[in-house]
Formats: C-alpha cells, sequence, structure tokens
C-alpha cells in the first residue's frame, strides 16, 4: 500500500513537473519558475494532491546538497584555497551587512530582539539552489559575477554553522549547557577530519575497486552512497549536508574519476533540485498571505530591495563588470533554503514564537519566486540598454562563411593558431565565450563570435557541417571533452584538433578519438630546455636535435603510457622506463658524437 | 681600390666535437673584412633566411664554402644554403647576374687519407673531382672558382698540424684582401 502511495506521489510529481516547466520556459519564464508553479499547482493549496509538505522539502533538500558535490567536484583544493579571499571577504562582507540591515529594520518594527536576530540571520542567506542553477542555466559560472555570487553562496554554507550554535544560546529554552556546546563543536571537527582523511584515502581506492568490477549501477551507487554518507555524518553533528557534501566533492576534483561520478549524479542532482523547487511552490501558505496579504508582499519587497542593494552596492570591490552588476543584485536577493531550516530549529529552541516563523517561511518563498521574475524583467528591460556593456548578450548570430575552420576559443592559445591559418589564408570561423573579449578583438579588425562552442545548434551555425577542421583551443577542459565528444558523434566527418593541458588531458582526448592533439605548453616548454642548453655552451643545432630527439621519445611514450593509463602501477613503471631509455639515447648520442664528431663520411 | 672582402660559411653541425674545422674556424673570426658565418648556429633548425643570405652575398667579393666533408658533399645546411638562396634571378636565369665576377673558394676536410682519393685509391676519384657540382654552380652563377683548400685524414692529425693549417688558411685569406684570388693558391 505504501509502495502504491510513493509511486502515486512520485507520479504527480513528475507529471506536474512534465506540464509546468516545458511550459513556463515557452512563455519565457524559466525552469525554475516552472518548478514553483508545478509546486503551487499540486500542493495544499492548488489541487491538494500532496501532502506532508516538510517531508518533501526535506528529502529535496537533498538535490542541493548534490549540486553542492557537483560544484565541489569542480574545484580541487588549490582552486578553492585560491578562492579564500572572495568566500571570506564578499561571502563575510554580505552576510554581515545584509543582517544587520534586516534585523535593524525587523527591530525598528518593534519586533522582539530574538525575532530580529534570527531575521537577520535566516533572510541574509540566500538561495543556492535558485542561483548556482540560473549561473549554470547562463554559462556565468566563470564570469567575475558569477565567481563573486558562487564564494558568497558558499560562504552562507558555512556560516550557517556559526548560525545555528547561536540558537540554544539566545533561546529562553532548557538549552544545552556549556559542556555539550564543547563536545558538539569536538565532534564538529572531528567529523570534519574524518571527511578530509576519508575522502583523501579511502574514497579512491574504493572507487576503483567497484569501477574494476565494470558495474556501472553499483559505481552509481557509490557514488550516491559517498555523497549522502558524507552529507549524514555532517548532519549528525549539526553541520550542513551540503557543506560536507561540498567538501567531499573537492576532495575527489583531483582525481581520476571526477567525470564519472559528474556524470552519475548529475540526473539524480538535475531531478531533486526540481522536486525542491517544486516542493517550495508547494510549502508557500497561501492562507497566511490571504489573511496579511499588504503584509507579506510589503515584507518580501522590502527584502528583495534591501538584499538588492547590499549587493549592488558589493559589485564594486567584488569586481563585477558594469554590464553584469544589476544581475548580480537580483541574483542573490532571494531568501534561502537554510531560512526553512534556521527558522524551525530556532522555533524549536523556543527563540521565535512558530507564527513569526510561519511568516518567514511564507517571505522567504515568496522571494524565492521573485527572482526568476526579476530576471524577466531585468532580460526585458534592463539588460537591453546596457547594450555598449551588456551583461549577458544573446548569442551572436554566426553568419555562415563556409570557412574551412572553425577555432574555438580565442585565448592566447588559439589567437596564434588562428594567426597562423588566416596568414596562408585560410578562413577561420572563431567563437569565444568572453563578450568582452569578442569586443575587444574585433576592435582590431578581427572578427569573432559570441558564444558557447559548447552548444552543437551554435556550431551548426558557424557551418560545422560544411568545416573540415575544429579547433578546440578552450581553457575549460571539462567542456572541451564534452564539446569533442558531441562533435565526434554527430559530426564524424570533421577533423577534431584538441589542446591538452597535460598527459592525462591527453589520455581523454584519445579516449574521445580526437584526430590531433597538442600539449599546450609542451613545444614552447622544449624551445626553453633548447634555450637552457645553448647557454650552457651546446651547439645550436645539436640542442635541436636533442630536443627533437626528446620529442619524439615522449610522443612514442606517450601512446605506449595510454595503453596502460588507467593502471596506475603499470603507468608508473613504464613512465620511469621511458625517461630510462630517453636518458639513455641521449647519453649514447653524445658519446658517439665525441668519438665521431669529425669528418666521418669521405 | 679598397681591400676586398669574404664571407666564410662555416657548416659543421657539431663543432663542440670538431677537431679540425672549428680550429679553422676560429682562426678567421677576428679577420677584419672578413664575416665568418656559421650556418648551423644562425639556422638550429635549417630554416634560412633568404634575403639576410643574398644581402651578406652582395656585400662580399669571395665567398667561402669551409665544411667537413660528408659523403663526399657538403653537410646538409650547405646543400640547403645553396637550393634556398642561390635563386633564379639572384644568382642565375634572368636578370641573375648579383654574383656574377665574384670569387668562390672551398676549404674541406675529409677523413680519409690523401692515398684514398687518387684513381687507384679505394674513393677512385680525386678530391677535386668530387667536389665538380660545387664548380660547377660557381660557374652557372658567374663566379670565379679556384682549386679548394683540402685537409685530408682529419680524424688522425696532429694538433700542431692542424694548427699550421688555420695559420696557412687565415694567411691566404689575409693575401686575398690585398693581392686578390692569386693569394688562394698560395702565391700570394
Amino acid at each position: 500500500m505504501e509502495n502504491h502511495d510513493l509511486l502515486l506521489k512520485s507520479f504527480v510529481y513528475l507529471l506536474a513537473t512534465v506540464l509546468a516547466v516545458p511550459l513556463a520556459r515557452r512563455l519565457g519564464l524559466g525552469a525554475v519558475l516552472g518548478y514553483l508553479l508545478a509546486g503551487v499547482m499540486i500542493g495544499p493549496w492548488g489541487l491538494g494532491l500532496i501532502g506532508a509538505v516538510e517531508e518533501v522539502l526535506h528529502f529535496a533538500e537533498f538535490g542541493v546538497v548534490l549540486l553542492l558535490f557537483l560544484i565541489g567536484l569542480e574545484l580541487n583544493p588549490a582552486r578553492l584555497w585560491a578562492l579564500r579571499r572572495p568566500i571570506f571577504g564578499m561571502g563575510g562582507a554580505q552576510v554581515l551587512a545584509c543582517a544587520l540591515a534586516i534585523g535593524g529594520l525587523v527591530l525598528a518594527l518593534q519586533a522582539p530582539w530574538r525575532s530580529a536576530v534570527v531575521a537577520g540571520m535566516g533572510l541574509a542567506l540566500s538561495s543556492t539552489a535558485i542561483a548556482l542553477r540560473i549561473l549554470q542555466e547562463r554559462n556565468l559560472l566563470s564570469t567575475p559575477a558569477g565567481n563573486a555570487g558562487f564564494s558568497i553562496l558558499l560562504f552562507q554554507d558555512i556560516a550557517v554553522i556559526p548560525m545555528m550554535a547561536l540558537l540554544p544560546v539566545i533561546g529562553r529554552g532548557a538549552g544545552a549547557g556549556e559542556e555539550s556546546a564543547w563536545l558538539d563543536a569536538a565532534k564538529a571537527v572531528a567529523v570534519i577530519v574524518g571527511i578530509v582523511l576519508g575522502g583523501h584515502y579511502l574514497t579512491r581506492p574504493l572507487l576503483r575497486f567497484v569501477a574494476a568490477t565494470g558495474l556501472r549501477e553499483v559505481f552509481t551507487a557509490t557514488a550516491l552512497a559517498l555523497v549522502v554518507g558524507a552529507a549524514l555524518l555532517m548532519q549528525a553533528v549539526g553541520l550542513s549536508m551540503a557543506l560536507g557534501a561540498f567538501l567531499g566533492g573537492v576532495l575527489l576534483a583531483d582525481s581520476e574519476y571526477r567525470h564519472a561520478l559528474e556524470s552519475d549524479i548529475e540526473p539524480f542532482k538535475g531531478l531533486l533540485l526540481g522536486l525542491f523547487f517544486v516542493a517550495v511552490g508547494m510549502s508557500v501558505d497561501f492562507g497566511q498571505v490571504a489573511r496579511q496579504p499588504l503584509l507579506i508582499l510589503a515584507l518580501v519587497l522590502a527584502l528583495v530591495a534591501v538584499k538588492s542593494a547590499i549587493l549592488y552596492g558589493l559589485t564594486w570591490p567584488c569586481r563585477v563588470s558594469a554590464g553584469e552588476r544589476g544581475l548580480f543584485a537580483v541574483l542573490l536577493s532571494q531568501g534561502g533554503e537554510f531560512g526553512f531550516v534556521l527558522f524551525n530549529v530556532a522555533v524549536g529552541y523556543r527563540v521565535i514564537p512558530q507564527s513569526t516563523a510561519d511568516l518567514l517561511v511564507v517571505v522567504v518563498a515568496l522571494s524565492m519566486a521573485t527572482t526568476p521574475l526579476l530576471l524577466i524583467v531585468y532580460d526585458r528591460l534592463l539588460a537591453p540598454r546596457l547594450a555598449g556593456r551588456r551583461a549577458q548578450p544573446p548569442m551572436d548570430l554566426i553568419e555562415d562563411d563556409a570557412n574551412p575552420v572553425i577555432l574555438a576559443g580565442f585565448g592566447r592559445y588559439g589567437q596564434i593558431v588562428a594567426r597562423l591559418l588566416q596568414a596562408n589564408g585560410v578562413g577561420v570561423t572563431i567563437i569565444d565565450h568572453d563578450p568582452d573579449h569578442v569586443e575587444r578583438v574585433r576592435r582590431f579588425g578581427i572578427k569573432s563570435y559570441y558564444g558557447d562552442s559548447g552548444r552543437l545548434d551554435l556550431l551548426e551555425a558557424a557551418g560545422i557541417a560544411r568545416a573540415k577542421v575544429l579547433i578546440l583551443a578552450i581553457d575549460d577542459r571539462a567542456a572541451l571533452n564534452q564539446t569533442a565528444a558531441e562533435v565526434r558523434k554527430h559530426f564524424p566527418h570533421i577533423r577534431v584538433l584538441a589542446r591538452a593541458w597535460d598527459m592525462p588531458h591527453a589520455f581523454e582526448l584519445m579516449d574521445i578519438g580526437v584526430d590531433h592533439i597538442q600539449r599546450e605548453t609542451f613545444d614552447s616548454a622544449l624551445q626553453t630546455g633548447v634555450a637552457a642548453l645553448r647557454q650552457l655552451g651546446m651547439g645550436a643545432h645539436v640542442a635541436h636535435r636533442a630536443a627533437q630527439t626528446f620529442k619524439q621519445h615522449d610522443l612514442e611514450a606517450l601512446h605506449s603510457l595510454y595503453e596502460v593509463h588507467k593502471d596506475e602501477g603499470e603507468l608508473i613503471t613504464r613512465t620511469v622506463r621511458a625517461r630510462q631509455e630517453i636518458e639513455e639515447t641521449l647519453r649514447a648520442d653524445r658519446s658517439w658524437r665525441r668519438e665521431h664528431g669529425e669528418e666521418e663520411w669521405g | 681600390m679598397s681591400e676586398r672582402t669574404a664571407l666564410v660559411l662555416f657548416a659543421h653541425p657539431d663543432p663542440e666535437h670538431s677537431r679540425v674545422n672549428r680550429v679553422l674556424r676560429d682562426a678567421l673570426t677576428d679577420l677584419p673584412g672578413i664575416v665568418v658565418h656559421d650556418l648551423y648556429e644562425t639556422y638550429p633548425e635549417l630554416h634560412i633566411d633568404v634575403r639576410r643570405e643574398q644581402r651578406l652575398l652582395a656585400a662580399a667579393d669571395l665567398l667561402v664554402f669551409l665544411h667537413p666533408v660528408y659523403w663526399y658533399s657538403c653537410p646538409a645546411i650547405l646543400k640547403e644554403w645553396q637550393d634556398v638562396v642561390l635563386e633564379r634571378g639572384f644568382a642565375y636565369g634572368p636578370g641573375g647576374d648579383r654574383l656574377h665576377g665574384k670569387d668562390f673558394w672551398q676549404a674541406v676536410s675529409t677523413g680519409g687519407r690523401a692515398e684514398a682519393y687518387r684513381r687507384d685509391g679505394y674513393n677512385r676519384y680525386t678530391i677535386e673531382e668530387m667536389l665538380r657540382p660545387f664548380e660547377a654552380t660557381a660557374n652557372i652563377c658567374g663566379m670565379r672558382h679556384h682549386p679548394p683548400y683540402v685537409i685530408h685524414n682529419s680524424r688522425h692529425l696532429d694538433g700542431a698540424i692542424v694548427t699550421r693549417h688555420a695559420g696557412e688558411l687565415r694567411r691566404r685569406l689575409q693575401g686575398y684582401r690585398q693581392y686578390g684570388a692569386a693569394a688562394l693558391r698560395g702565391e700570394g
């Protein structure tokens, strides 16, 4: 019976999603709004098909957890460390400023101080689910605005920890004693250390073991179990589940399983995140809205206005470009899902009464719905006016020049490639994802197009069907691989030439079946080596020959290592052997020249 | 009349391990009016700057090829140099008179003994016969060809003899500057 109920509910969710989301997108409202509307439709205040809203919300929160795990996978520890200043600087500034402003306003409304504290903290948080989804949807994660937004969201996730810890302290309930607070802190530290150590030492052997079985679904199960496990551990000691998952992701970002994990978790994340938005839609208490419509409307507007204003002010220190300021301010202007949790916990500690919590939850839920709406307003009204310094221009319409070469990525790598080809009279269609850059090089008389080369429709517009060669010179490794794989599948006729970071990346590209792989720094590094040999007195031609011999050996080694690159032990053995071989070859060459250097023939 | 000038094209892929040619080269580098041009050092990847080479050529009265004999000819870069620098319209063909009247000379070292370069030796031809293609090239370009300066048995030569050869080469080139081509034959 229960099973049947679960299936029925699932069917209702799926059906609502299937109906509402495409419709919302067709109407230009965006997917998030579609999910929210689907939730309203099936929720207690709509058709009333689903009851236990809170339960669903808790379950669906897991979509946010998976989202953060995936983001963690993109950020290895080195990149995360490089982000420490924006995270703590901008994030700290945003949370502090918003919490003070909102708390101050609530106090001014003559609410009790405890409510002011809780409201200030809870409403300062933004919705990771909404903001990151929008950033991803619009391909903005690598822009300054996207970076700043992400940093702030990450800080908020961390900030939830002390906020939660504060609740029992200011609560009137029989709060926990100081001793147990210390104990809690110790537990939290232990869990974090455990996740870091476990993530570093245990997960890779485990994944290797599972991957070796070749059972895809078991690998998926393992991946999910890892994320759920990390999240539960964190929750058990009162920390943010999302933060735990994020940490787990970061620890696996450098591992060879990154892409497998990504592609396995991705669909779950998508579905659960959708479910989460549906649940938010369901949880809007329209009864309360009906009772105090003006008050709630005023509160939502005030919340969004205060947060956008503060965020807009932060765009200068965050170095958000002029065209993206408005977008950035809107992006994080809503209340977040952690607000729900915080308010409920606050009720538990009797910091605020239930009625206040209900009111705050409605305000947060409605504020979440304002973001997609504000974005529509922004896109339609504001963005066109910023045409000169546009934030998110529509992809350029590419004229089909029937060029034989399409070049994706016009940075320091692609530019050299393009110059050589164009100097030889070869037509190149250039695509780059950075609108400012495209505009800049256009001022130098170079025709290039703005667009995401990962999109097949864009490549089709660029004339891939008639081109002979596609050069992938973009600097996003994951995007490059994905594009290469897609193009390989859909346009088998075209020769794909790709830029590779290093040997592991070259292996990935060989897996995909790219026609020509060039390790981006290989030749220039060789030239530096040649220059060093010359400085040490080696003849120019001899140094050149030594480098060519080395290069040839290295390329042969690359193919030999590729055969075993999934077997780390064998990979190391062969790498060492290849190094010994090249040293031996060059040594033999040198001693031969010593003995036979002069007039040998004739 | 101002003194004559010479362009010496030095071709050795690995001078560091050279016993003879490096000494010859070093004996000439400080001579005024003589440009010693190390081809492998200037063009390690064998990509030759044609216009630059033609400018150097135009400024010289005498062109010298200084190199070891590899497979009865010159090292690869010197062949490449001839292929790309001695262009039609520059060195030969219609309007190709830029080298007319210049002198051409060759100073080479061989691995074999002098006896090997005889009708009855194991190479079966004399070194002058072996170097005919260079002579023919000079002819086509309107240059006056002069008998080559040959050092045999380079692998086993005593250091003192090598030094003596270097001094002789230096004297002949100095003589060329003052007295002209007769000095190249040691008659200065």
